[in-house]
């Protein structure tokens, strides 16, 4: 129970700042890739304010030896970057810039987003399923 | 000139990181949302369903419960073009679950423990969104 309990409270929480930092705003996102259109860097206050907390929650991390509900932390993160990174990488960036959604305020828009944006919530859900089938074909082709 | 658009997006930040901490001291898990719907969609992470779960829960309410504190209409301003909504959907559903990450997990979660993955999937997926733009917008004139 007190892991759901944290974690409402980190999706709520995660909900509220995606709304006040003007990120379920998707001309304010497009605005930010637009670096040859009317650039508009808000972005970049919204990523830098978001890496602090967890730069020290990070620290925090290493003093401790398990999460307050009693789980281990991450492990180290893994060096390799590997095809599948990369080229999932570039196509989120894609499909990030023509519509100016990813995850998060995808699903914190919901109830304001309307028919566009439940269509691009079945359409990611949709790229998810495909996604552990087409993952093991790029290792296939990657190891040859 | 410091806009208030920045001041916002420095606030709305702060509380993402917090939530992202929160998640990480209190579950020693990763605040990725991809990951966290991700999992719910291959079944990969049906172990933890519940906690999936109220977390999208709170994400839908808790912003929606906000609307009324605005007194100007809150609005996505997405495309009313659904073939671009639905090329850009399941590229962002594909692409992330490739990639394992998105802008919370790889961005916000990787590059505050410098974690080479999250630096190079950033770096590769802010690239590929800012070509978009070139080709999408100043090049074929589609969004």
């Amino acid at each position: 129970m007190q892991r759901i309990v944290i974690s409402a409270l980190s999706g709520g929480l995660f909900g509220a700042g995606l709304l006040v930092s003007g990120m379920t705003d998707t001309t304010k996102v497009q605005g930010w890739l637009d670096i040859f259109g009317a650039w508009d860097p808000t972005l970049a206050f919204v990523l830098g304010g978001a890496i602090l907390p967890m730069m020290l929650a990070w620290q925090m991390t290493t003093k401790r030896a398990t999460s307050l509900a009693g789980a281990p932390f991450p492990s180290k993160p893994d060096p390799r970057l590997g095809h599948n990174l990369i080229i999932g990488s570039v196509l989120f960036g894609a499909g990030w810039g023509l519509v100016g959604l990813c995850p998060g305020p995808a699903i914190a828009s919901l109830s304001w987003g309307g028919t566009g944006g439940i269509v691009f919530i079945l359409a990611m859900i949709a790229g998810m399923m495909a996604a552990p089938s087409l993952r093991l074909r790029i290792d296939k082709v990657a190891a040859i | 000139m410091i806009q208030t658009d920045w001041i916002w997006g420095l606030v709305g930040g702060l509380m993402i990181g917090s939530a992202a901490a929160i998640l990480l001291l209190g579950n020693g898990r990763i605040m990725g949302a991809s990951g966290i719907i991700g999992g719910l969609v291959d079944r990969s992470g049906l172990g933890d369903w519940a906690e999936r779960v109220a977390f999208l829960a709170a994400l839908v309410v808790i912003p929606a419960l906000m609307l009324p504190l605005y007194n100007v209409e809150i609005s996505t301003k997405i495309t009313s073009n659904l073939g671009i909504v639905i090329a850009g959907g399941l590229m962002v559903g594909l692409g992330t679950r490739l990639a394992m990450g998105c802008t919370s997990g790889h961005g916000v979660c990787g590059i505050s423990r410098f974690s080479l993955r999250g630096i190079v999937a950033t770096v590769f997926y802010l690239l590929a969104g800012g070509i978009a733009m070139v080709l999408f917008r100043h090049g074929l004139g589609l969004i």
